[in-house]
């Protein structure tokens, strides 16, 4: 058998064991998570040291999914954990942040080192959606749960229209800087190993880009979702960035954003260490993992595979929300 | 831009500068985390919420949550760091904190090069990450 059928297979096994943690920690969870509850009794047949064991096993398959989808963990943590155990969102948005920020936190000086991230492509760009996520943080808890849980399962299945169909270029044709990026000194040189050469880059269309990013801030505060769905599209098609500088610069851009709603929601007490520290320990972990299978094998079926699980936490969030 | 770094395939000063410490504040926070969480779930210290009664809790919204068990918010956990289940927030912190760090490590750097837009940028930076930080800013009143 192939390296490659292999991995179809392990991959798809994964997938099922994913689903099958989640509709099992689902059923074995008696209690219902509806906001408008008092204390939930503990109804549970799951002892307490049982979720994190769950919660690590189901992060780190999320982990290596997340990495071979192309995707950030925290797009993939908040749907599926809140659509898939008894969390409140407000917590679990709070750990889908702090999941995205350690990851980011993580990858960050790697890519920054090797000038792949740029410092002064992610500053101005940071400066706003930091500001906007802490205003999207403010608002998401303010707003009744399942009104935040009907926007979630929108912007998922938005995020799986886009991620299905968006094209990406490697190196988008940017005939001249704007007037705008050589202000802010945007610009810069990788050396592009695959070509065996050194790259110039430049951006255009500035303004509009960061005026996008207000709305990026916004839904990444609002959902402790990551951003990275978005950051790409924007960085590569929309500014014309080349697709690695985008790619990383993305990454790193999620260090800073995040930080700035994760304080909100430390602030506010939506972090419960006992859904935060195996969430982030599995995801990195698989992440981990991931990076080595994604070194070995390119599998496109592993995108589609991620989207259909995407798909289906968006379109339960949807119907959560709804009360279906 | 005044005296703006001549572009090089190589990441420039700062950049090398910001991730240094990036990599150090990552590993620090994470390490923290790990111990403060085994400190936690092996039951060595006292706790504010029993550990066992934590998935009582988690299904309500963070303003039920904090109305029925009264615990802290904004810098508030400080003071209850001696519970095993707060002390845990003190390498979340550490990750939340490094970009401030880091931003302001950056800045004398940038000043002596006079680089002046992104000196006001790394400036306001600061700033909306220090007031998110500060605890001024909290929600959950649904």
């Amino acid at each position: 058998m192939t390296m490659g059928k292999q991995l179809i297979r392990f991959l798809l096994v994964a997938a099922v064991f994913l689903t099958l943690f989640a509709i099992v920690g689902d059923v074995l969870a008696s209690t219902d998570p509806s906001p408008t509850q008092g204390v939930i009794e503990g109804k549970s047949s799951i002892p307490w040291w049982g979720w994190p064991i769950i919660l690590f096993f189901f992060t780190f398959i999320l982990g290596i999914l997340a990495v071979l989808g192309g995707v950030g963990g925290g797009v993939l943590y908040v749907p599926l954990v809140s659509g898939f155990f008894p969390f409140h969102l407000d917590f679990v948005r709070g750990a889908g942040l702090l999941v995205a920020l350690a990851g980011a936190l993580a990858a960050g000086p790697g890519l920054l080192k090797r000038n792949l991230a740029s410092l002064r492509l992610a500053m101005p760009v940071a400066l706003i959606a930091s500001s906007c996520a802490i205003v999207g943080a403010m608002v998401g808890l303010a707003l009744p749960a399942n009104l935040v849980q009907i926007l979630l399962g929108a912007v998922i299945i938005g995020i799986v229209i886009l991620l299905a169909t968006a094209k990406k270029s490697d190196f988008p044709d940017v005939p001249k800087a704007d007037k705008l990026s050589q202000t802010l000194g945007i610009m810069g040189i990788y050396r592009e190993e695959s070509m065996g050469k050194d790259i110039d880059w430049k951006i255009h269309r500035t303004l509009p880009g960061l005026i996008l990013f207000i709305v990026i801030g916004l839904m990444a505060g609002m959902f402790g979702l990551g951003a990275g769905w978005a950051n790409i599209p924007v960085l590569n098609l929309l500014m014309g960035a080349p697709l690695k500088i985008s790619v990383a610069t993305s990454k790193f851009l999620l260090s800073i954003t995040d930080t700035s709603a994760a304080w909100i929601y430390l602030n506010s007490g939506a972090v419960i260490p006992l859904i935060v520290v195996p969430s982030i320990v599995g995801i990195m972990l698989g992440s981990m993992v991931g990076v080595k299978i994604l070194a070995k094998a390119k599998i496109a079926v592993v995108k589609w595979i991620v989207i259909g699980l995407l798909g289906f936490a968006g379109v339960r969030a949807l119907l959560k929300g709804l009360g279906i | 831009m005044a005296e703006q770094e001549k572009i090089s395939v190589k990441a420039s000063g700062e950049q090398l500068l910001y991730a240094n410490i990036l990599n150090k504040g990552m590993i620090v926070g994470i390490l923290v985390l790990l111990v403060t969480y085994a400190i936690y779930v092996a039951g060595l210290l006292p706790t504010f919420i029993p550990v066992e009664d934590v998935p009582k809790y988690w299904g309500m919204s963070v303003a039920a949550f904090s109305h029925e068990l009264g615990t802290p918010t904004g810098w508030g956990w400080l003071q209850s760091i001696g519970k095993g289940d707060y002390l845990n927030f003190v390498g979340i912190a550490i990750l939340a904190a490094i970009s401030i760090l880091c931003y302001a490590a950056i800045l004398p750097g940038l000043l002596r090069k006079k680089d002046t837009v992104l000196v006001v940028i790394v400036i306001v930076e600061i700033l909306v990450l220090s007031f998110a930080a500060s605890g001024i800013l909290k929600s959950g009143g649904h």
